[in-house]
């Protein structure tokens, strides 16, 4: 064996081309091992848009759902409730639904398509706890003006699901994806634009 | 690319070394592991066994991540994985296929071994470690062909653990005590399982260190079977020995890349085999009242299959398969010619290697067909008969030419041929 | 090197003996997964005429548009008989009960029979009815000799009869009848088409053995092409080293 007369360079070269090449392959075999964790067509089946009829949902009443293993709430709001949405807005923390918690077609002061119809992720995004629907007036203090209340830590939204002041929870409540092909009928899980969730 | 022996380095290395012999491993095994130089193709098969080992290890841990070991739900399962599951489809062809490929990579190596008497002294506690791999190997290809719980699975592992039966006296509670029912069902396939997933492949593992920490120990033979260690220089080092890295490690590598290319070729548009690494009868739900018309095990085990099916007899059958693997222990001791090399062994040996051989290729192909079939107007049965005489003549014939001195050798050079 | 080849030889033999054997008679369905049209009509086929007893329960409806290229709301409108989902599993609505009554024997679910009794064997029982009056359904097979499922493809293939070697009519337990002839004008189809509707099915049901075995192919010439490359680079690093042995 002599090392003489080597061309360092190239080997060098060519250790590093073969590493590279090598690593690009690693990279290949890397993906099916990786992508195998994620959820699987029988999963995806499960976790499929929702259909829920909603043409006998009268105001103040709720309709419980489930869509990939999260309650999902529909409920109607009354005229007053609507009325309402204006004047609360000094005292909640997110009015405008800055943050990303809602599609953008319910970036808007109900945070909803329909301003009557609102469809809500019933986990309170404080500790994921679930919140209750309380519409009436005064039901959880005397100036309660109707929303949700998180009876854990005592978090509060209103009935756009906007999150007051002074709370635990640091954001609204988030707005899955849905859309109405008629006036009864709601898809949760799904955009309007046929894009899957 | 050269490691330097000393002991006091600095740095992070030099902090694990002086709690960890890593340095220290890496010379002895890769590093400066002087190898001899002049290997050829039947010396990548060891390195590559090592890889569909790993594959092995890889994919079937993926697998039981979505595989459910019931007998309701394991066929279902599969077919979830080959479909539902992203990407499941290439990680079951590779853990199938792989399956086979390290029968095929395994017994090339066992091939090399006898081409080049790499089971002589001093390596005769290799080859008994490697002869205990491949019967772990078996166990373990067994045991994981019942898990998809088709026809084939079902039927074949009725077969052979019907084979335990065969033993006098406590044979029946024998059978019953390892299928733990009164049939295969269920529970057996609980078992299998376990032992598939987590025993078998623990053992497998340790008999592998063991098994390349003697190669160490004695050193590789090469394909003209001369001690390279007799020939060393100032420095000790072997004259006709190469470090492991970076010479073998690269040319390991092309070997490993040109092996990927036949395995993958395999995967991607064969996975079946033409039914021979898949069988079609598996395709089907394990169904405890229909045997399939032909129940074949699969290819690496025919040889041994038809050495089973050759004699009428079951006892002696069952015998006569059991000894036609455990000959094989005692190879070195069978096998008394002072020469290891088939380059400089005698005629007649290199004759009976090859027929041995052929005849094992030959065993293996009437294993895969019906008993009935007529090859050249004569029953495959009988055939196999005439080849398991055959199989167990070879032995016979070693011993003999050898321990009587009947060989006639070629000298042996003093340092490897080019 | 002779050694090599002739070891490679051997290793080969068995393999290409067993490939060769096992056909029998069985016709060739010549099918072709890689045929997309072929496939959308064979699906199409599928879910008009044997889906009513078939099922395909690991088979998914949104798999098949995406796999076959068709769109969600024309797989929802033809191949969708029962309103599922189209997520949901091609299972059809027969209860097993209903179809133990009806057939006496439930229909079996064909999802794997492609790949358990080979595409050319579905081929070869498509087009191996022929009339017997004796069976109940009013027809045999060849292949399968005495098979409860009627010629539902009676309409457009016609109904065959057997014809023995020596030209004459006879019955089933007659050996030397081997020869099944279609009267002139029984079915809508020529025999061509109905051989063409019967490989489309076949084409569709060894698609729905194995969905993923058209993008596995195709996938496969990348990653071979991939490691020709790495081998050409491997090649070249070893090549390198191995000057420094002499």
């Amino acid at each position: 064996m002599d090392q003489e007369g080597v061309n360092n360079s190239r080997r060098r070269f060519l250790a590093w081309t073969t590493t590279g090449v090598g690593a690009i392959g690693a990279g290949f075999t890397a993906v099916p091992f990786l992508n195998y964790w994620n959820p699987s067509a029988r999963a995806q089946a499960a976790g499929a848009p929702v259909e829920q009829d909603v043409s006998k949902l009268q105001a103040g009443q709720v309709i419980n759902m489930e869509w990939r293993g999260k309650p999902i709430i529909v409920y109607r709001r009354s005229e007053r409730h609507l009325a309402s949405l204006a004047e609360l807005e000094g005292q909640l923390r997110d009015p405008q639904s800055q943050v990303d918690q809602q599609p953008d077609y319910c970036r808007n002061q109900y945070r909803s398509i329909s301003p009557e119809i609102g469809v809500l992720v019933a986990i309170c995004t404080h500790l994921g706890c679930s919140p209750l629907y309380r519409p009436e007036l005064g039901s959880v203090s005397a100036d309660w003006p109707g929303g949700f209340f998180c009876p854990c830590h005592g978090s509060k939204f209103d009935v756009a699901g906007r999150v007051f002041k002074g709370v635990p929870a640091p954001t609204n409540l988030e707005v899955p994806p849905h859309w109405f092909p008629n006036e009864n009928t709601l898809i949760v899980g799904e955009h309007q634009e046929g894009g899957a969730a | 690319m050269s490691a330097t022996t000393g002991s006091a380095k600095g740095g992070f290395l030099g902090w694990i070394d002086a709690r960890f012999p890593l340095s220290r491993m890496w010379n002895e095994h890769v590093g400066e592991y002087y190898a001899p130089k002049n290997f050829n193709f039947w010396y990548y098969f060891g390195s590559l066994a090592v890889f569909v080992l790993v594959n092995q290890i890889l994919t079937g841990i993926w697998l039981t991540m979505n595989y459910t070991p019931d007998a309701e739900l394991a066929f279902s399962s599969v077919e979830y994985i080959m479909r539902d599951v992203q990407w499941g489809w290439l990680i079951r062809y590779l853990h199938s296929t792989g399956a086979s490929m390290f029968f095929a990579v395994v017994y090339l190596h066992m091939f090399r071994a006898l081409l080049y008497g790499s089971y002589k002294k001093p390596r005769e506690l290799l080859w008994v470690f490697g002869m205990l791999i491949y019967l772990v190997l078996m166990a373990e290809a067994f045991m994981g062909y019942l898990l998809p719980w088709g026809q084939m699975s079902f039927w074949g592992a009725k077969v052979i653990t019907s084979l335990f039966g065969a033993i006098p006296v406590i044979g029946p509670d024998l059978v019953q005590w390892i299928r733990g029912d009164f049939t295969i069902s269920g529970v057996t396939l609980n078992r299998f399982f376990a032992l598939h997933v987590v025993a078998l492949p623990m053992v497998l593992l340790l008999l592998v260190v063991a098994h390349i920490l003697a190669l160490h120990e004695v050193g590789s033979n090469n394909p003209d079977g001369v001690d390279i260690k007799k020939n060393k220089d100032a420095s000790g080092v072997p004259k006709d020995g190469i470090r492991f890295h970076p010479y073998y490690t690269t040319k390991d590598l092309v070997g490993l890349v040109v092996f990927l290319i036949v395995f993958l070729s395999i995967v991607f548009f064969a996975p079946t085999f033409g039914g021979l690494f898949l069988e079609k009868p598996n395709f089907q739900p394990a169904d405890p009242l229909q045997t399939p018309e032909h129940i074949a095990p699969v290819w690496y085990f025919t040889a041994f299959y038809s050495i089973l099916r050759s004699i009428p007899d079951k006892l002696t059958g069952v015998i006569a398969m059991g000894a036609a693997i455990f000959v094989l222990f005692f190879l070195p001791w069978i096998d008394r010619g002072p020469v290891r090399s088939i380059r400089y062994r005698g005629l007649s040996y290199r004759i009976a290697l090859f027929t041995f051989a052929a005849n094992f290729i030959f065993l293996s192909y009437l294993g895969v067909k019906p008993p009935s079939m007529m090859i050249l107007g004569i029953e495959a049965s009988s055939w196999a008969y005439y080849a398991m005489l055959l199989y167990f003549g070879y032995f016979a014939f070693l011993f003999i030419y050898t321990a009587f001195g009947l060989e006639r050798t070629k000298p042996v050079p003093q340092r490897v041929t080019e | 090197m002779r050694v090599l080849v002739l070891a490679m030889a051997l290793m080969v033999a068995p393999v290409a003996a067993n490939a060769a054997g096992g056909g029998g008679e069985l016709m060739d369905a010549n099918v072709d997964v890689h045929d997309r049209q072929s496939l959308q009509r064979g699906a199409k086929l599928f879910a008009n005429y044997c889906m009513g007893c078939h099922s395909l329960k690991y088979l998914r409806y949104n798999r098949v548009a995406q796999d076959l290229n068709i769109p969600e709301d024309v797989v929802e409108q033809y191949l969708i008989w029962d309103g599922s989902k189209i997520q949901s599993t091609m299972t059809n609505v027969m209860r097993d009960g209903d179809a133990q009554d009806w057939f006496g024997k439930a229909p079996p679910d064909l999802s794997l029979t492609a790949r358990a009794k080979g595409s050319n064997w579905i081929y070869t029982y498509l087009n191996s009815y022929y009339r017997d009056p004796d069976q109940p359904t009013g027809v045999n097979n060849l292949l399968l000799k005495g098979t409860s499922m009627p010629h539902v493809l009676w309409r457009q293939q016609g109904i065959p009869e057997l014809v023995h070697k020596d030209g004459e009519g006879g019955s089933e337990s007659d050996q030397e009848a081997t020869k099944l002839k279609v009267p002139e004008g029984a079915g809508t189809l020529s025999s061509s088409e109905y051989h063409r509707m019967t490989r489309d099915i076949t084409n569709f049901l060894t698609y729905a053995s194995e969905p993923i075995r058209p993008a596995r192919e195709r996938m496969g010439v990348w990653v071979i092409l991939f490691l020709l490359v790495f081998l050409g680079v491997a090649y070249l690093l070893k090549r390198e080293y191995w000057k420094d042995v002499h």
